[in-house]
């Protein structure tokens, strides 16, 4: 199917199917349970587990098959959230341009850092792309947001290029070639596609539970998948295996007369690309472009997103990126009155024993937590979740094939 | 490589599974309450996104405190606070028409990023009807613009910047803390009067849109008093050690320092100048001087000894001694033990004019909310007479210069007030300089 194996084809339908899903999947408890809590079917957090998929899709095409660590890939997905945003000031309100653009702009950005970058390797070629994103973060901090309009003029570059720390945001007075300036009922226009607004969601009422089916989901879903099928035709491709023999032996390549340097780029650019177009749908989703996007925390999480999910496998990362950002956004949400309700049937005193001791691995505390749950990964399958998977699979298909043999030889004794 | 196999009966399969989900959308229910998250049952969900994390922590949490007092208090628990001393007397003590006050909260992380998806969460999620809190100007300005989109009333917490109520304004946002222009106004006579108006002044500014409108409005109100601006650095917000930073300030002629810093960078900043001797300095024949801007308790307690003497501007203190004020301190302390910071009196300010506006305006809908709201003029809450101003969604009330104070009797006691400066003189035009660029725009009850 598609020009893909059967193995990968079935792959392939299963992320389709997960991702269909994914409002009845991730929306399990009824609305007025406790464990409602724990449901994570609403529409920013769904956008969010597909666009950083995207993300580590992309950075899985660098770091899973040539073993080049970057860190500093979030100056990609800042650089395309920022283009975006241009777009949607200057352009149009269609999201298909502004995705276009980002894709462009952080291709050449990537060229830049590659070309620079690649002239090194490990864990020098790492600190370079940092040293560059954090460049490009205090670029769009502090030195692009200054005024670039003089004094008194309260024109479109009053907060530079970037908006400095509180972001890049729509005003009602950009001028936008193609779409009103405000809507009719005096507000600013939202991103949409070909006049389906991105925001826009209907919900489905079945008993107690809420299923909310966003329009910017589905569409970022859309993209998410095509990234996917793309990703998968790049590792079974001739290209995909020159950057596997990258990772394997570079000098080998070399005596071989092979130059990987333009493999390697080529693998950097697009994997830069990717980032790009998940910072223009995450602009898209929620048209605002800020600087933090690019710190290097947010390079490092997506370095966490494929590990744990499963480097060089092809939807380990997925997997991970929306471990973390369940994480980030489930976790984080749960305050001490919660589990005081959680544990209000145990004795008083036994009660706030209980509280305290969980109490540090919630709230502001889930960094730890995910820091734990990392740590069992990278020690016990340092494959990520897929090994996880493979693992069970694997006990499952062993107790399978026991049970049938002692069935047939038994009666031959 | 495998092929599809099509038969007649996959094909069936197909057409009726697409005809059913394309079907589906004829089942769903649309809200038809015309606005986002309007409470159905007989509760109502109101957001709190405070930095819980972050540089601003301590703030955040005292915001929380006083938004759980509030949530008290609208409920009719407790002893009611400044219910009883505000003017407007539509609140009844049963939650807010009629419905009982629960609420969600949220991390802001003091990143704006963060700060609107844990916003987003809990409107998409939780079904908050108004989201309030937050301190930080950059935080305050990108969560007012995700409500104004989604059709939610915006109460900002702790936000000095200018450009909040300014070039960021939006319809569905307003204000009660004070603001950068009104902190210069109101500092600039004080100064003037204790240090002269022959003075030389350096900024050092937070790298931050909060940063730059209050240099520009603390540089302009000063310089129309007579000084003299020798030079203006911007410091990294990250940054915890300001020597490099002092060192250019001994070899300038300046003779009075402003720190437009807050939170941990003045504590630091502040800490640096007194090691560097700069308290003991004569320069230009005067004594040395430093000026911080936008003071609060939680700070003053962070320097320490070092705040001594040094004059800057806040929004509301604890010993105020008129009715709300004393009412709020009051229940504030028989809760938690000890008096409210600024901001969290800003943020149960905010929480209980919101419920306010509800009940006057009969309904949840933002655009009835922002119309109830909208040159409402009110007393009680701890300001004296306040006005809602209409055109861009900010309170006007006077406005308190304060001075660290020099034997401090407690750990909380550490500012005394030096002046309250009347409403009138920090008053400026809608179209000021300094704030114009911006448009309200139109209210959004949303879907």
């Amino acid at each position: 199917m598609f020009g893909l194996n059967k193995k990968d084809g079935s792959l392939l339908l299963l992320v389709v199917a997960l991702v269909v899903f994914a409002p009845f999947l991730l929306n399990p408890f009824p609305e007025s349970s406790g464990w409602a809590q724990f449901n994570a079917g609403y529409p920013d957090l769904m956008q969010r587990f597909v666009i950083f998929g995207i993300f580590a899709i992309g950075f899985n095409i660098l770091f899973g098959l040539t073993g080049y660590l970057s860190f500093g890939h979030a100056a990609f997905l800042g650089v395309g959230s920022y283009a975006a945003m241009w777009m949607f000031k200057l352009f149009g309100m269609n999201v298909l341009p502004a995705l276009a653009l980002s894709v462009v702009t952080s291709g050449i950005f990537a060229i830049l850092i590659g070309y620079v970058s690649l002239r090194r390797s490990g864990i020098y070629f790492s600190i370079l792309t940092l040293a560059f994103a954090m460049m490009s973060y205090s670029l769009a901090y502090s030195v692009l947001a200054t005024d670039m309009d003089g004094p008194d003029k309260q024109g479109l570059l009053q907060k530079g290029l970037t908006g400095g720390e509180t972001g890049l945001q729509l005003t009602q007075s950009d001028p936008r070639i193609f779409g009103a300036q405000t809507t009719a009922d005096g507000n600013i226009p939202v991103p949409s596609l070909f006049g389906l607004e991105m925001r826009s969601a209907t919900e489905l009422n079945v008993g107690d539970w809420v299923f909310t089916f966003s329009a910017g989901y589905y569409f970022s879903a859309v993209i998410m998948l095509l990234a996917f099928y793309l990703s998968i035709r790049i590792f079974r491709s001739p290209f995909g295996m020159v950057l596997r023999s990258i990772k394997s032996n570079q000098q080998r390549l070399n005596y071989t007369g092979m130059n990987p340097r333009p493999y390697m780029l080529a693998a950097f650019v697009i994997s830069g690309m990717y980032a790009g177009l998940a910072g223009g749908l995450m602009a898209a989703m929620d048209p605002l472009a800020g600087p933090e996007r690019m710190f290097w925390t947010a390079s490092g999480e997506v370095v966490l997103m494929t590990i744990l999910g499963g480097v060089g496998t092809l939807i380990g990362p997925v997997l991970g990126a929306g471990a973390i950002k369940y994480m980030e956004n489930i976790i984080s949400k749960i305050n001490s009155d919660i589990l005081h309700s959680w544990f209000a049937f145990l004795p008083d005193g036994l009660e706030d024993i209980v509280v305290t001791m969980i109490y540090p691995f919630i709230g502001k505390g889930w960094h730890l937590t995910l820091g734990i749950i990392f740590m069992l990964v990278v020690i016990f399958l340092p494959g990520g979740l897929v090994q996880g998977g493979q693992k069970l699979a694997a006990m499952v298909r062993r107790k399978k094939t026991d049970d049938t043999k002692t069935a047939t030889t038994e009666p031959a004794e | 490589m495998s092929k599809g196999n099509l038969t007649r009966r996959g094909v069936l399969k197909t057409g009726a599974v697409a005809g059913a989900g394309l079907a589906l959308p004829t089942y769903l229910s649309a809200q038809d309450s015309g606005f986002t998250n309007a409470p159905t049952g007989s509760t109502v969900t109101l957001g709190f996104n405070v930095p819980q994390s972050g540089p601003y922590a301590d703030e955040g949490a005292d915001e929380l405190r006083a938004y759980e007092l509030a949530v008290e208090h609208l409920n009719g628990e407790g002893d009611g606070g400044m219910l009883n001393t505000f003017s407007s007397k539509a609140l009844q003590g049963n939650g807010i028409l009629g419905k009982k006050v629960e609420y969600v909260t949220g991390d802001t992380q003091t990143k704006s990023d963060a700060a609107r998806a844990s916003a987003k969460s809990m409107i998409e999620k939780d079904g908050a009807v108004m989201i309030t809190g937050g301190s930080s100007s950059g935080v305050a300005v990108a969560v007012q613009a995700l409500c104004q989109e989604a059709g939610i009333i915006f109460m900002a917490g702790l936000t000095h910047s200018n450009d909040t109520t300014g070039k960021d304004k939006k319809a569905n946002g307003f204000r009660h803390f004070f603001n950068s222009y009104m902190s210069g106004a109101a500092l600039a006579p004080v100064l003037a009067a204790n240090y002269g108006t022959d003075r030389k002044a350096y900024h050092l500014t937070a790298d931050y849109n909060w940063g730059y409108t209050t240099e520009e409005a603390v540089k302009s109100s000063t310089e129309a008093m007579g000084w003299e601006t020798v030079g203006t650095v911007l410091t990294p917000l990250t940054q915890t050690d300001f020597s490099s930073y002092i060192t250019p300030v001994l070899q300038s002629d300046a003779d009075v320092l402003v720190l437009n810093h807050y939170g941990g960078n003045m504590v630091n900043s502040l800490t640096n100048a007194v090691q560097f001797g700069l308290r003991d300095r004569i320069a230009n024949g005067k004594q040395f001087e430093i000026v911080v801007p936008l003071y609060s308790r939680l700070m003053a307690k962070g320097a320490g000894a070092n705040v001594k003497g040094i004059f800057g501007s806040t929004n509301w203190h604890w010993s105020l001694q008129d009715e709300g004020s004393k009412a709020f301190v009051k229940s504030f302390g028989t809760k938690y033990g000890f008096p409210p910071s600024q901001a969290a009196h800003t943020c149960y300010v905010q929480a209980l004019l919101y419920a306010d506006a509800v009940e006057r305006a009969g309904s949840f809908a933002p655009c009835a909310v922002g119309e109830a709201l909208k040159d409402f003029e009110f007393d009680g809450m701890g300001n004296g007479p306040t006005l809602y101003r209409g055109d861009d969604h900010q309170c006007f009330k006077d406005v308190l210069v304060v001075k660290g104070k020099e034997n401090p009797t407690s750990e909380f006691d550490l500012l005394e007030i030096v002046e309250v400066t009347p409403v009138d003189q920090v008053t400026y035009a809608p179209d000021h300089p300094q704030f114009a660029g911006g448009q309200l725009g139109s209210c959004n009850n949303g879907a």
